[in-house]
C-alpha cells in the first residue's frame, strides 16, 4: 500500500516539477536557450515574494501577482540584454553566461538573505492540512493545488503557443529568425515576451516550493535546477504536456527510490536523469529521435 | 631548376614554417628559471605566503583543464567537481590504508582518470547543451554516490591521516611543493598536447568540426583524450585540496565537490583568455588578485568575478591574453605554425 | 508579361500611394557599396523601380544580386548608400520595419517555417498586414493546393509547393514591394512556369515586383525592366525588348563592354 501512496505523491510531487519545467520548456525546447540559472530563478522569485511582503504589507496572496510582474520584468529584460547578445555567440557563450549568472545570482542572494533557509508562511491552516483518500492514502491540500496549478499553467501555456499570434510568433522566431523579420515580426520583442513569460512561471514555482517548505540559495542550482531539467528532458523537449509526464515520472521515482531508503530520493532522480539522457536523449514524448 | 613563369627561387629561400611570429626562443629558459625560483620559496618567505600560492596553484592546474577542454576540445563541463572529488577520495582510502598521501595524490589522480573512461562513455555522444547538464548531474550523482558511506565520511568527510607526522613548517613546504608539482606537469602536459598532432587535431575540431571529421580526423578519440587528461588534472588537483585542508570534505566550505570550483576555474579561463595556453595563467593571476582584494567582502569576489567573465564573453570573447595576443602577436608557449612565404628572386 | 498598371485602379491606396504612379520610383536604390567581411559584393549599384513594373536582377552566381535583395529588405547593412522606399530614406531602418512599411520579400531558398503548418506560416506572414486584397481566403484562390494541406507542417512539401507557400505568406502581408529572390533555384521547368503564371495576378492587385532570377530566358519573359550584375557592378539596364541576346549574354558573363 505504500507503494500507492508513493506513486500518488510522486504524481502531485510532479506538479510542482513540471511547474518548474515549464519555464525551461519554453527557454530550452522552443528558444533553444541552455538556462543554466534557471533554478536559481525560481529561488529569486521566492526571495521577491518575501521580500514584497515584508516591504509593502499585502497580504501574501497579492504577493504573488506582483512577484509574477516583476519577474516577467526582469526577464524581458535580460533576455533582451544579455541572453540575446550571448545567443547570437553561439553556444558556449550563451552556457557561459548564464552560468555565470547563476553564481551571481546565488551568491547575491545570500550576500542579501543569509544563507539560512526560510519558508514562505501563509497563516493558512487549510493549506497545511489533508485529507485522505480512502484510508490510508494522506493528500495534502498544498501538494494538490500546486498540481492544480501546474495543469492550468500548462494548459494556458500550451493554448497560447499553440492558437494565439504571440505564440505563433514565438514559434515562428524560433525556427527562422530572419524569415519572420521579413514578415514584420519584431523578434527581440518576441523572444522578450517568451522569456518574460518563462521567467513568471518559474517564479511562481519557486513560491510554490517555498510554501512547501524550507528554502535557501543555493538550492537553484543543485536540486531545482536537476528537476527542471529533468522533467523537461526525461517527457520531451519541445512537449509541455510533456513536460508534465516528465515531472511526474521524476517525482514517482524520487519517492519510490526513498521508500527503499530514504537517502536514495535524490540520488534516483539522478539516476533516472542520467538513464533517459544516455538511451533516450529525445525524452519519452518525442517521435523522431534528434541527433 | 627553374620553375616557369615570373620567379626563381633562390637556394635557401624556400618557405619557412616557424613555430612563432617572433623568436621567441629565450622563453623556455625564463619558465625554467620561474619554476626554479618558485621551488625556492618556501626557503625564504612566511607560510602563509606559500599557503596563498599554493591556491593559486590548484585554480591554474584546474584552469588549465577547464581550458583544455572547452577551448580546445568544445566540451563545456560544468561537473569537473567530480573528479576533483574523486582524485581527493582515492587519496583518502589509500591514506586509511597506510599509504601516505603525497604518495597517494599521483594514485588519485589516475583514479580519476579511470573514472573518467565510464563516464566519457556515459556523455560522448551528446550535444553541447546536453553534455553540460549531464555533466553537472554526473557530478552530482557521483557526490551524492559517494556520500552514501560512512566508512569515508559520508556527507561530513573526514581528516586525512598520514600528515600527522610532519611538522608545521615542513609539511607546508611539502604541501606547496605537492601543488608547484602538480601545476607545472599540468601546464606541460597541456603545452606537449597541443603541440603534438593531437594538438593539431584539436585545433581543427575546434575551428571546424564538420570539416575535420570528412577530413578523417578521429574526433571522437581526441576529445576522449581531453577527457581523460583532464579528468586526470583535476584528480591530482583535489588531492593538493585535501592535503592543503588537511581533511576531504564533500560540500561544506570548499569541499571537493562544491560546484564552486568549477565556477572559478571557467571564470578564471574565460577572464585570461579560453582557448589560449597563456590565457590560463593570466587569469589565475587575476582571480587571486581578485579573491585577495575582496576576501573580506565574503562572496562579493565570486559576484564580480561572475560579471566580469560575462561581461568579457558578451565584448572580448578571446579574454585578456587575447587582446595581447591581438596587439603584440607574442606566443609564450607557441603551439601554432606561422607561415613566412617564399622570398622570389628577380627575373634573371 | 509585363505590364503598365497604375496602382490606382486595382485597390483603395492613399493619395500618396497614387501620386506614386505619377513620378516617384517605388524604389530607388543609390550609389549601394555593399561589404560581406571583407569581400566587396556589390559596387556603386542603382536602381530605379517604378509603380507596377516587373524589374528583373540577373547575372551569374555570386554577382551579388541576392546580396542586393536582402540589403534592400534590411537583412544586411550597406556600406555607404542609400535605399529609399517612397523618396523615404530606410536605410537605416530594421528589417521588421521596412515589412511593414510595405516591402515583402520571399527569401532565397523559400525559409518556411518547418514546425508551424501551412496556415501558421500564412498567418505569420499576415502579422503585420497592411490593409488590402490579399487576405488568407485569396492566396488559397491563387494556389488552390494549399486548401487541403493547411493543417500540413510545411518541412514535408515539396520545393515547388514551399515556393508556393512562401510567395503566399509575402503576399497576404500585402505589401507595395514584392522582392522574389531566385523563385526557380531548384524547381522543374513546369513549375517554375506555373509560379511565374500568377504574376499578372499580383500585379493586377498594385504590387510592383523586383526579382531576381538566374534563368535569363525566364526573366525576359515576365520582365519590364532588365538589370545585369556582374561581381557586384551594373553591366547592364533598360527594357529587355531593348537588347540582343548576345548583348545580354556579353553583359552576364562579362565580355567586352555594353551599354
Amino acid at each position: 500500500m505504500a507503494w500507492v501512496n508513493d506513486i500518488i505523491q510522486g504524481i502531485l510531487l510532479g506538479g510542482l516539477y513540471a511547474l518548474f519545467a515549464c519555464g525551461l520548456s519554453l527557454l530550452f525546447g522552443i528558444m533553444k536557450v541552455v538556462n543554466l540559472a534557471h533554478g536559481d530563478l525560481a529561488i529569486v522569485g521566492a526571495y521577491v515574494a518575501t521580500g514584497v511582503i515584508a516591504v509593502t504589507h499585502v497580504q501574501f496572496l497579492w504577493s504573488i501577482p506582483i512577484m509574477i510582474v516583476l519577474m516577467a520584468a526582469v526577464g524581458y529584460v535580460l533576455q533582451r540584454s544579455v541572453i540575446q547578445a550571448a545567443l547570437s555567440k553561439g553556444e558556449l557563450a550563451t552556457l557561459i553566461v548564464t552560468f555565470g549568472l547563476s553564481v551571481v545570482i546565488e551568491n547575491g542572494l545570500q550576500q542579501f538573505f543569509t544563507a539560512n533557509s526560510r519558508s514562505i508562511g501563509t497563516n493558512s491552516s487549510l493549506l497545511s492540512n489533508s485529507f485522505s483518500l480512502g484510508s490510508q492514502i494522506p493528500i495534502g491540500w498544498l501538494p494538490l493545488g500546486i498540481f492544480v496549478v501546474a495543469v492550468i499553467v500548462l494548459l494556458a501555456l500550451q493554448f497560447f503557443l499553440s492558437r494565439s499570434k504571440y505564440g505563433r510568433m514565438i514559434r515562428a522566431v524560433a525556427d527562422d529568425r530572419e524569415a519572420a523579420m521579413l514578415s514584420g515580426v519584431n523578434a527581440r520583442h518576441v523572444f522578450g515576451i517568451a522569456a518574460a513569460i518563462a521567467f513568471a512561471t518559474v517564479g511562481l514555482a519557486g513560491v510554490a516550493y517555498g510554501m512547501s517548505g524550507q528554502f535557501s540559495p543555493s538550492d537553484g542550482n543543485s536540486s531545482i535546477l536537476l528537476w527542471a531539467f529533468a522533467s523537461v528532458v526525461i517527457g520531451g523537449l519541445g512537449s509541455l504536456w510533456g513536460t508534465l509526464l516528465g515531472g511526474i515520472v521524476l517525482g514517482v521515482a524520487e519517492l519510490i527510490g526513498a521508500q527503499i531508503n530514504p537517502s536514495y530520493e535524490a540520488l534516483a532522480g539522478y539516476v533516472i536523469f542520467l538513464v533517459v539522457l544516455v538511451l533516450r536523449p529525445q525524452g519519452l514524448t518525442a517521435r523522431r529521435s534528434q541527433s | 631548376m627553374t620553375v616557369t613563369g615570373e620567379a626563381t627561387l633562390l637556394p635557401g629561400a624556400a618557405p619557412r614554417v616557424t613555430r612563432s611570429r617572433r623568436n621567441v626562443w629565450w622563453t623556455g629558459i625564463v619558465a625554467l628559471v620561474i619554476v626554479v625560483v618558485f621551488a625556492l620559496l618556501p626557503y625564504y618567505v612566511y607560510a602563509g605566503t606559500t599557503a596563498i600560492l599554493d591556491q593559486a596553484f590548484v585554480i591554474l592546474t584546474l584552469a588549465c583543464m577547464w581550458n583544455l577542454l572547452a577551448g580546445y576540445g568544445g566540451l563545456v563541463s560544468v561537473g569537473q567537481q567530480a573528479f576533483l572529488g574523486l582524485g581527493a577520495y582515492v587519496m583518502l582510502i589509500l591514506a586509511m590504508h597506510g599509504v601516505s598521501p603525497f604518495l597517494g595524490l599521483p594514485l588519485g589522480a589516475i583514479g580519476a582518470g579511470v573514472a573518467a573512461v565510464p563516464l566519457w562513455w556515459l556523455v560522448s555522444r551528446l550535444r553541447t547543451g546536453y553534455f553540460a547538464i549531464a555533466t553537472w548531474v554526473l557530478a552530482t550523482a557521483v557526490e551524492l554516490f559517494i556520500e552514501q558511506f560512512q566508512s569515508i565520511g559520508g556527507g561530513s568527510g573526514l581528516p586525512l591521516p598520514g600528515l600527522s607526522g610532519f611538522g608545521p613548517t615542513l609539511l607546508s613546504a611539502y604541501t606547496y611543493w605537492a601543488g608547484l608539482a602538480v601545476s607545472v606537469l599540468a601546464l606541460a602536459t597541456v603545452y606537449f598536447l597541443l603541440r603534438s598532432r593531437v594538438g593539431l587535431t584539436l585545433t581543427a575540431i575546434r575551428d571546424d568540426e564538420t570539416a575535420a571529421r570528412s577530413s578523417g580526423v578521429k574526433v571522437g578519440l581526441a576529445r576522449g583524450l581531453v577527457f581523460l587528461v583532464a579528468a586526470i588534472g583535476c584528480g591530482a588537483a583535489g588531492g593538493v585540496l585535501a592535503i592543503q585542508q588537511l581533511q576531504v570534505v564533500p560540500q561544506t566550505s570548499g569541499g571537493v565537490f562544491s560546484v564552486q570550483w568549477t565556477a572559478e576555474m571557467a571564470f578564471a579561463v574565460i577572464i585570461g583568455g579560453i582557448g589560449t595556453i597563456e590565457g590560463p595563467i593570466l587569469g589565475t593571476i587575476i582571480y587571486m588578485v581578485l579573491q585577495q582584494t575582496l576576501q573580506q567582502y565574503n562572496v562579493w569576489y565570486l559576484i564580480t568575478l561572475g560579471l566580469v567573465a560575462i561581461a568579457i564573453t558578451l565584448f572580448a570573447r578571446r579574454g585578456l591574453w587575447g587582446l595581447v595576443d591581438e596587439h603584440l602577436g607574442v606566443r609564450l608557449f607557441p603551439v601554432g605554425y606561422y607561415l613566412w612565404p617564399a622570398s622570389r628572386a628577380k627575373q634573371p | 508579361m509585363t505590364t503598365d498598371a497604375s496602382p490606382g485602379g486595382a485597390i483603395p491606396c492613399t493619395p500618396r500611394e497614387a501620386a506614386g504612379a505619377a513620378g516617384t520610383p517605388i524604389l530607388e536604390v543609390r550609389d549601394l557599396t555593399v561589404h560581406h567581411g571583407q569581400l566587396r559584393a556589390i559596387s556603386d549599384v542603382s536602381i530605379r523601380v517604378r509603380p507596377g513594373e516587373v524589374y528583373a536582377m540577373i547575372g551569374a552566381n555570386g554577382a551579388g544580386k541576392s546580396t542586393l535583395m536582402r540589403t534592400i529588405a534590411g537583412l544586411h547593412s550597406p556600406t555607404s548608400g542609400q535605399v529609399l522606399l517612397d523618396g523615404k530614406d530606410v536605410t537605416r531602418m530594421r528589417p521588421e520595419r521596412r515589412a511593414t512599411a510595405g516591402i515583402s520579400m520571399v527569401p532565397e531558398g523559400r525559409r518556411l517555417f518547418p514546425s508551424l503548418t501551412l496556415e501558421e506560416n500564412l498567418k505569420v506572414g499576415a502579422s503585420y498586414a497592411r490593409k488590402g486584397s490579399w487576405d488568407i481566403p485569396a492566396v488559397m484562390e491563387l494556389f488552390p493546393f494549399m486548401e487541403e494541406r493547411r493543417n500540413q507542417k510545411t518541412g514535408q512539401m515539396s520545393g515547388g509547393e514551399q515556393q508556393m507557400v512562401a510567395i503566399s505568406r509575402a503576399l497576404v502581408a500585402n505589401p507595395r514591394l514584392l522582392l522574389l529572390d531566385e523563385l526557380s533555384l531548384g524547381l522543374a521547368p513546369v513549375i517554375v512556369q506555373r509560379i511565374y503564371g500568377v504574376l499578372p495576378r499580383i500585379l493586377e492587385s498594385g504590387v510592383t515586383v523586383l526579382l531576381v532570377e538566374q534563368d535569363v530566358s525566364q526573366a525576359r519573359r515576365v520582365a519590364s525592366y532588365l538589370h545585369c550584375l556582374l561581381e557586384g557592378r551594373t553591366t547592364l539596364e533598360g527594357p529587355p525588348a531593348q537588347f540582343t541576346s548576345e548583348q545580354v549574354e556579353a553583359a552576364y558573363f562579362g565580355m567586352g563592354g555594353v551599354h
